[in-house]
C-alpha cells in the first residue's frame, strides 16, 4: 500500500466545462417542455394584471382633458406622451387594456358556448344538421369584420354590443369545428358501448362527447379571443366600436390618426400593446394545440 | 331444448347501407353489409362468427345491438322481439345484451376513472345506489376480471392493452347480461395476452353461465373456446355447425379454404392447402348465384346462376353449397 494504483491515479479529471445549466424543477420542466405557452401565458397573464391593476401603476384619469399639455413627446413626466386633448397616452394605453381583454375574453367564451351548444345540436340531430350547416355557412361568408360592423350599425356603441357584435361573427366556426368532432367521437367505441349500457343522450353528450371537445375548443378559443381583440380595435379605429369616452387601443389610434406623421407615439403604444397582446394569446393557443395533441400527449 | 327457446334468435338479419351520388343525392347502389343471416345462440352456449375482415360480421353484432338499424330480418331475445321496438323500450332490454369491442385504447373514454367507466351501466340500470355501494360492485368487477381493486382510481391510458380489455370485459360483466358479444375482441392483442383473455372469457362462461357472440376472424382462437361456429362470406352464413364437426368435416369449400390457413404448430406437418385466388367480390355488387362462386375451386355451372340455400348436410350441420361432398379437392356433382 506504498502508492496509489495506476488505475486511480489515471482517473479522468473531471471535465472542465460543464453542460449549460438547465431549468430545474418543475417550473422548469414545464418550460423546457412547453416553451410558447410559457411564454404566452406570462405575456398574457402580465397584461391581465396591468388591466386590473390599472389604477394602481402611477396612472391618471384616462380620461382628463387638459389642453394646454396636449401632443407631448414622451418624457419621464408623461411616459408616452400625450394625445391631442392633452389626456396622458400611458394612463389611456393602460386602461385600455381593460376593454381589449374584456372583449377578447368574453367572445372568446360567448362564442365557445354558443358554438358548441349548435355544434352538438347539429352533430346529434341528423335532420336539423344540413339546415343549421347551410345557415353556419352564409354566416362564414360574409367577413367577419364586415358582420361585425353591419351589427354594430344596427345598435348603440357599447362594449356589450362589440362583444355581441363579434360572437355572432365568430361562433359558425366554434359550431362548424364542434360539429365534426362530435361526429367523429359518435363512432368511438367508448361511445357506442355507452350506447349499449343504456346510457342516455344527454348523460352521453355530457360525460362522453363534450369532454372530449374539450382540448380543440380550448386552441379554438384562443384564436377567436386574438381575432376578437384586433376586430374590436378596428370597430373603435373607424368608430364603429367603443364609444370614444371609453379609452380603447382602437379609439387610441383612432384619434392618433390624424396627427400619424408629425406625432407617431400616439398610435405607436396602443399597437405595440395590442400586438404583444394578440401575440401572447396566439402563442397560448399554438403552445395548447402542440400540448393537448393526442400523438404528442404520451410523453407525460 | 325442444320447447325451450334460445336466448337469442337471429332470422334473416339484413343490413344495407345505401349509397348516395348524383346530383340530387339519390340512392346510387346499396353495400349488402348482411345479407339474410340467421342463427341462435342457447343461454350459456357460445357461437362464434367467422369469416374475412368485410364480410360483415361486425355488422351483424352492432345491428343485433341496436347500434345500428337493421335493414330487415328479426332478433328476439328471450322469445322478445327486439329489432322492431322503440329504443325507450330497448333500453332496459339492453342490460342483457352487452359488447366488447376490438380495439382497447379506443373503447374506453380517455377522461373517465375505471370506477366511473365501471359504475355507468350500474347507474343507468338503478343496479347500485349511493358512493359505497357502487364502490363495492365495482371492486368486485375488478376482481372478477383478475385486476387490482386499487386499479379503479386510475385512467385507461395507464394500463396496457391486455388489461384495458380485462376493463372492458368488466363493463360489459357489470349490468349482469346474459349474452356478451365479442367483437374481435382478442384480435388486436398479442398471442399471450390474447390466451389470457380467451382464458378469462371461457372461465367467466362457466362462472356465470354467460352466453357468447365471439365475432372473429381467428379460427385458431375460435377452436379454444367455442361450442358452434357460423362461418360467413359477403353477408351470409355459409356453414353452420359445431366446433368438432367443423374442424374434423367441413363442408362447404370456403371453410375448408379458411381452415387450411390456420397455422399449424408442427413444421412437418404435411397439409393439403386449399389456396384461394383473388379478391373477396365487392358487397356493393355481389355475385349472381353462388357468391363463392368466382374463387371456388369447385364452382359450376348451377354454382354461377343459383343462389344455394343454406341446408341440412348432417346433424346439427348446415351448408350453403350445391354440393353433396367436397372431399379433399375432388369434386362430386349431384345430378339433380
Amino acid at each position: 500500500m506504498s502508492a496509489i494504483s495506476p488505475e486511480i491515479a489515471a482517473a479522468p479529471a473531471l471535465p472542465d466545462v460543464l453542460p449549460p445549466v438547465k431549468l430545474r424543477g418543475k417550473v422548469g420542466t414545464f418550460v423546457n417542455r412547453y416553451p410558447t405557452i410559457a411564454v404566452g401565458g406570462v405575456l398574457l397573464a402580465a397584461m391581465v394584471l396591468i388591466a386590473i391593476f390599472a389604477p394602481l401603476l402611477f396612472t391618471v384619469d384616462p380620461t382628463a382633458l387638459a389642453p394646454a399639455k396636449r401632443t407631448r413627446e414622451p418624457s419621464a413626466l408623461y411616459w408616452f406622451g400625450t394625445d391631442m386633448l392633452g389626456r396622458d397616452i400611458y394612463s389611456r394605453v393602460t386602461y385600455g387594456a381593460r376593454v381589449s381583454l374584456l372583449v377578447g375574453f368574453s367572445v372568446a367564451l360567448l362564442a365557445s358556448v354558443v358554438g358548441t351548444f349548435i355544434g352538438v345540436v347539429s352533430g346529434f340531430m341528423r335532420a336539423l344538421d344540413s339546415v343549421i350547416m347551410r345557415v353556419m355557412d352564409g354566416l362564414m361568408s360574409i367577413p367577419p369584420i364586415l358582420l361585425a360592423i353591419a351589427l354594430m350599425a344596427l345598435t348603440r356603441g357599447s362594449v356589450q354590443n362589440v362583444i355581441i357584435a363579434i360572437s355572432v361573427a365568430e361562433f359558425p366556426r366554434v359550431s362548424r369545428l364542434i360539429r365534426g368532432v362530435v361526429l367523429s367521437l359518435r363512432e368511438q367505441p367508448y361511445v357506442e358501448a355507452a350506447v349499449a349500457s343504456g346510457t342516455r343522450v344527454p348523460k352521453i353528450i355530457w360525460r362522453h362527447i363534450l369532454p372530449n371537445t374539450l382540448a380543440p375548443l380550448m386552441v379554438q378559443a384562443t384564436y377567436i379571443c386574438a381575432s376578437a381583440m384586433i376586430t374590436e380595435a378596428i370597430l373603435s379605429f373607424i368608430g364603429a366600436g367603443t364609444p370614444p369616452i371609453i379609452p380603447s387601443w382602437g379609439n387610441i389610434m383612432a384619434e392618433g390618426r390624424a396627427l400619424w406623421q408629425v406625432k407617431p407615439f400616439i398610435v405607436f403604444f396602443p399597437a405595440v400593446y395590442l400586438s404583444i397582446t394578440v401575440l401572447a394569446v396566439n402563442l397560448l393557443g399554438d403552445g395548447l394545440r402542440d400540448a393537448l395533441d393526442p400523438r404528442l400527449a404520451k410523453r407525460l | 331444448m325442444s320447447n325451450m327457446r334460445p336466448l337469442l334468435e337471429v332470422a334473416g338479419l339484413k343490413k344495407h347501407f345505401p349509397i348516395y351520388g348524383g346530383m340530387f343525392g339519390t340512392e346510387t347502389a346499396r353495400v349488402y353489409a348482411v345479407d339474410g343471416v340467421s342463427f341462435d345462440i342457447a343461454k350459456g352456449e357460445t357461437l362464434s362468427l367467422v369469416g374475412e375482415s368485410g364480410c360483415g360480421k361486425s355488422t351483424v353484432g352492432k345491428a343485433i345491438l341496436r347500434l345500428i338499424e337493421p335493414t330487415g330480418g328479426e332478433v328476439y331475445l328471450d322469445g322478445q322481439r327486439i329489432d322492431n321496438i322503440p329504443l325507450v323500450r330497448l333500453r332496459p332490454l339492453r342490460q342483457r345484451i352487452q359488447v366488447v369491442f376490438q380495439d382497447p385504447f379506443s373503447s374506453l373514454n380517455p377522461r373517465m376513472r375505471v370506477r366511473d367507466i365501471l359504475a355507468e351501466p350500474l347507474i343507468n340500470f338503478g343496479l347500485a345506489h349511493g358512493r359505497a355501494e357502487i364502490d363495492d360492485r365495482v371492486a368486485k368487477l375488478m376482481d372478477t376480471v383478475r385486476l387490482p381493486r386499487d386499479a379503479m382510481r386510475r385512467f385507461p391510458h395507464e394500463f396496457s392493452g391486455g388489461q384495458r380489455q380485462r376493463i372492458g370485459i368488466a363493463r360489459a360483466l357489470a349490468p349482469g347480461a346474459d349474452l356478451i358479444i365479442c367483437d374481435e375482441a382478442v384480435s388486436a392483442l398479442d398471442v399471450s395476452v390474447k390466451a389470457q383473455i380467451v382464458n378469462l372469457l371461457s372461465d367467466l362462461q362457466d362462472e356465470l353461465g354467460l352466453a357468447l357472440l365471439f365475432i372473429s376472424h381467428d379460427l385458431a382462437i375460435v377452436e379454444h373456446l367455442t361450442h358452434r361456429v357460423a362461418v360467413m362470406y359477403l353477408g351470409k352464413i355459409v356453414e353452420l355447425t359445431d366446433r368438432r364437426t367443423l374442424f374434423a368435416k367441413s363442408h362447404h369449400p370456403y371453410t375448408r379454404a379458411l381452415l387450411s390457413a390456420v397455422p399449424v404448430p408442427d413444421p412437418d406437418a404435411v397439409r393439403s392447402r386449399v389456396i384461394l385466388t383473388g379478391d373477396v367480390p365487392s358487397p356493393i355488387n355481389p355475385p349472381s348465384g353462388c357468391s363463392f362462386h368466382t374463387r371456388c375451386p369447385f364452382a359450376y355451372d348451377r354454382c354461377r346462376i343459383e343462389e344455394p340455400e343454406l341446408r341440412t348436410v348432417g346433424e346439427g350441420h348446415q351448408s350453403a353449397c350445391h354440393l353433396d361432398h367436397v372431399p379433399g379437392g375432388q369434386v362430386v356433382p349431384v345430378p339433380r
